[in-house]
């Protein structure tokens, strides 16, 4: 803490005594990141971990993470491979980030790509997650194309619920088509980001270069 | 056209409109001289008024401040003088009852060493006996002489035998006298010295005796000036209050820097007790506020220790306790000031290795080798952070003391500081108040120099009608009333 706030910190403190109130605002962070496996994006999956890396040693204690994967239909508990609401004690948040570290890498190690890609249905339980945590800013981190591919069986064509959530492209690859028309690659980005942003969700955001991940959890 | 605005009397022409306005609204301006006149006046008093009044009050009030302050500085320099007057007494008569209560054993040593010095002396004045009365005879009979009787001879060889045989025994009697008498004056030296060293003693008792009573007698004269309420003592005791002020904030600064750092030291262990996630304010955690609080209850029981010392004199309950009640929460000052100190040290300890714990992790998500320091050279700062928690609060225990300075000197800083705004208030006030005085004439001017062709044509027609002799008070009166 700064002098500033140590020197404000002291008739605040006498006010608060006073008042007998804490702020009832949570100040707590959950992140709910999704990680594509379909296809041949299943090879990114190394940088995933570095993603998750990085949350790791940003999340704060009292924070919450989840790492789920994208698979041809993920609107399931099944899809989290790992999620911890982090302890309010510095040493237990250590122990339980190794824990979620551990986890993702096991992940990584086995993970399989899928046939199709759900990224609706992660947004969906990923929304639904991040409310549960009751956290006060919530990020939803989709790594992937964003090329959405369901099959017929799946029905994500409604209005989804996104509000006052983030939500955070990351390591958006071109495809193939991309590359020979890139309208196709920029008219996908606008597309999610009008049906998110149509979903309530308070910013949508590309972040290609995983060089600059402080962009992540930062508005 | 259209566009000209309305008072325009010759659309596209200001000036020529302006100038035919001027014109036409001259005469009226003319005939309302006297009533604007008037008004300007009225205006002007209006604002000076309220202004002389506000500063006459404020002037008032600064002088009541002053009295208020001088009485209170006067007052307090009394009761520190006298303070420091009782406390010099205190020393003098701790120095009389160490050195001055043993006085009558000193003196009665002095009294036997002279009395032995005396009778020693007398013992130098005792010359040997005289030699017998008989040798006058003897010499007489030494005076014949010889005429070749050999009785005669032989007798005053006799004589003369016995005579050096007495004179040898006198001799030998002198010398043994002499050689006593230099055995007592020997004898003195150690008598002599003891006396010097005793007299050298009572002297520097006489002499410390005499410094204090120096010391009381000048500060017996700051007293008198104290009393006598000189402008003087006045001036050295407001500048002794600024001194105190400056030299006081200047050490709280320094303790508000110890604090910070103190507060650094346990803020994060205070998490792992109190949870990093409650907030009383957007910014502001309940692990800091905790850790705040304990500084806080570190400060106020090193003021109380201050306090039950008598070294610090906020709390004049405190002062009136009884010896066993003030000796009693002087331990338990203490002792809770030793186990906060001791939760400080384990705290930082934990600080310490929370840290190590956080940089472990880090390097773990980094993938990089961690790097493994020497064991006693982490050792360091550890122990170094634990030292620091054990000392600051006793460190910061001693904030009492410019505390205290603090609060004493404020009250005549704070108070000469409301002194010099308020007078310097009311000479703006007053500068104000002349200013307006002075606009309202200037603008009174100004009108009549806007009419002044209607004034020309008046004193042309005036002085058409007064007879010559006159022209000069009408002028006068013209002039003054312009």
């Amino acid at each position: 803490m700064k002098r500033r706030s140590f020197l404000v910190s002291v008739p605040l403190l006498g006010l608060a005594q006073a008042l007998g109130c804490t702020d009832p605002r949570s100040h707590a962070h959950g992140v709910y990141l999704l990680v594509d496996t379909s296809g041949t994006y299943a090879q990114e999956i190394g940088k995933a971990q570095l993603i998750v890396n990085y949350l790791l040693g940003s999340l704060q204690p009292g924070d919450s993470l989840a790492v789920a994967r994208v698979r041809s239909r993920s609107f399931s508990e099944k899809d989290i491979i790992a999620k911890a609401t982090f302890d309010q004690r510095p040493s237990q948040a250590n122990a339980q980030k190794r824990l979620l570290k551990e986890r993702v890498e096991a992940f990584a190690a086995t993970a399989r790509g899928s046939a199709n890609t759900d990224i609706t249905g992660g947004l969906i339980q990923g929304a639904l997650f991040l409310k549960e945590t009751g956290a006060g800013r919530k990020t939803i981190l989709i790594f992937s194309d964003m090329q959405e591919e369901l099959d017929k069986a799946t029905q994500r064509d409604f209005p989804i619920d996104l509000q006052d959530i983030r939500v955070v492209a990351v390591n958006v690859v071109k495809l193939r088509t991309d590359n020979l028309d890139p309208r196709l690659y920029l008219g996908r980005l606008e597309g999610w980001q009008k049906r998110v942003q149509a979903a309530g969700a308070r910013e949508w955001r590309v972040i290609n270069d995983l060089e600059h991940l402080d962009a992540l959890l930062n508005s | 056209m259209a566009d000209s605005p309305f008072w325009m009397i010759w659309p596209g022409n200001a000036a020529l409109s302006a100038l035919a306005w001027f014109v036409i609204a001259m005469p009226f301006l003319y005939a309302a001289r006297s009533p604007v006149h008037a008004l300007l006046r009225s205006l002007g008093a209006l604002a000076v008024g309220p202004l002389r009044l506000a500063a006459r009050s404020l002037l008032a009030t600064a002088r009541e401040m002053r009295e208020r302050n001088r009485a209170v500085l006067l007052a307090q320099g009394r009761e520190e003088v006298e303070e420091r007057v009782a406390r010099e007494f205190e020393r003098v008569a701790a120095l009389v009852k160490r050195d001055l209560e043993g006085y009558p054993a000193l003196q009665r040593r002095l009294l036997d060493e002279i009395t032995r010095v005396e009778e020693d002396y007398k013992k130098c004045g005792e010359v040997p006996p005289p030699p017998p009365e008989w040798i006058e005879a003897v010499a007489a009979v030494a005076k014949i002489k010889p005429n070749g009787n050999e009785l005669v001879q032989h007798l005053l060889e006799e004589i003369n035998v016995s005579i050096k045989a007495i004179h040898d025994k006198a001799l030998a009697e002198y010398r043994r006298a002499y050689q006593s008498r230099h055995r007592i004056l020997d004898g003195f030296m150690p008598f002599w010295r003891a006396l010097d060293k005793t007299l050298s003693q009572a002297d520097r008792k006489m002499t410390s005796l005499a410094e204090r009573a120096a010391a009381i007698d000048a500060q017996m004269e700051r007293y008198e000036a104290i009393v006598r309420k000189t402008d003087k003592a006045e001036h050295a005791l407001t500048v002794s209050a600024l001194t105190q002020f400056f030299i006081a904030s200047l050490v709280l600064a320094i303790a508000a820097g110890g604090a910070l750092i103190n507060f650094k030291l346990i803020a994060l262990p205070m998490s792992e007790m109190v949870g990093a996630g409650d907030y009383l304010t957007a910014s502001l955690r309940t692990s800091e506020v905790a850790a705040l609080v304990i500084i806080f209850v570190e400060a106020t029981m090193g003021l109380f220790l201050m306090e039950t010392l008598r070294i610090t004199h906020l709390f004049p309950r405190i002062h009136s306790l009884s010896e066993v009640m003030r000796k009693r929460m002087m331990w338990a000052a203490f002792v809770l000031l030793l186990i906060l100190a001791g939760i400080e040290a384990a705290l930082a300890l934990m600080r310490d290795m929370l840290i190590a714990d956080k940089q472990a992790l880090l390097q773990s998500l980094a993938a990089t080798q961690a790097h493994v320091a020497d064991g006693w050279l982490t050792a360091i700062p550890t122990a170094g952070q634990m030292l620091l928690g054990f000392i600051l609060p006793f460190a910061l225990a001693f904030v009492a003391i410019p505390l205290e300075s603090f609060i004493n000197s404020a009250r005549t800083v704070g108070g000469a500081a409301l002194v010099i705004l308020a007078r310097a208030l009311a000479v703006l006030l007053r500068v104000s108040g002349n200013f307006l005085r002075q606009l309202s004439k200037v603008l009174i001017t100004l009108y009549d120099i806007f009419i002044v062709l209607p004034l020309l044509a008046e004193r042309w027609v005036k002085t058409a009608r007064v007879p010559p002799v006159r022209t000069g008070r009408a002028d006068l009166e013209l002039g003054e009333r312009s």
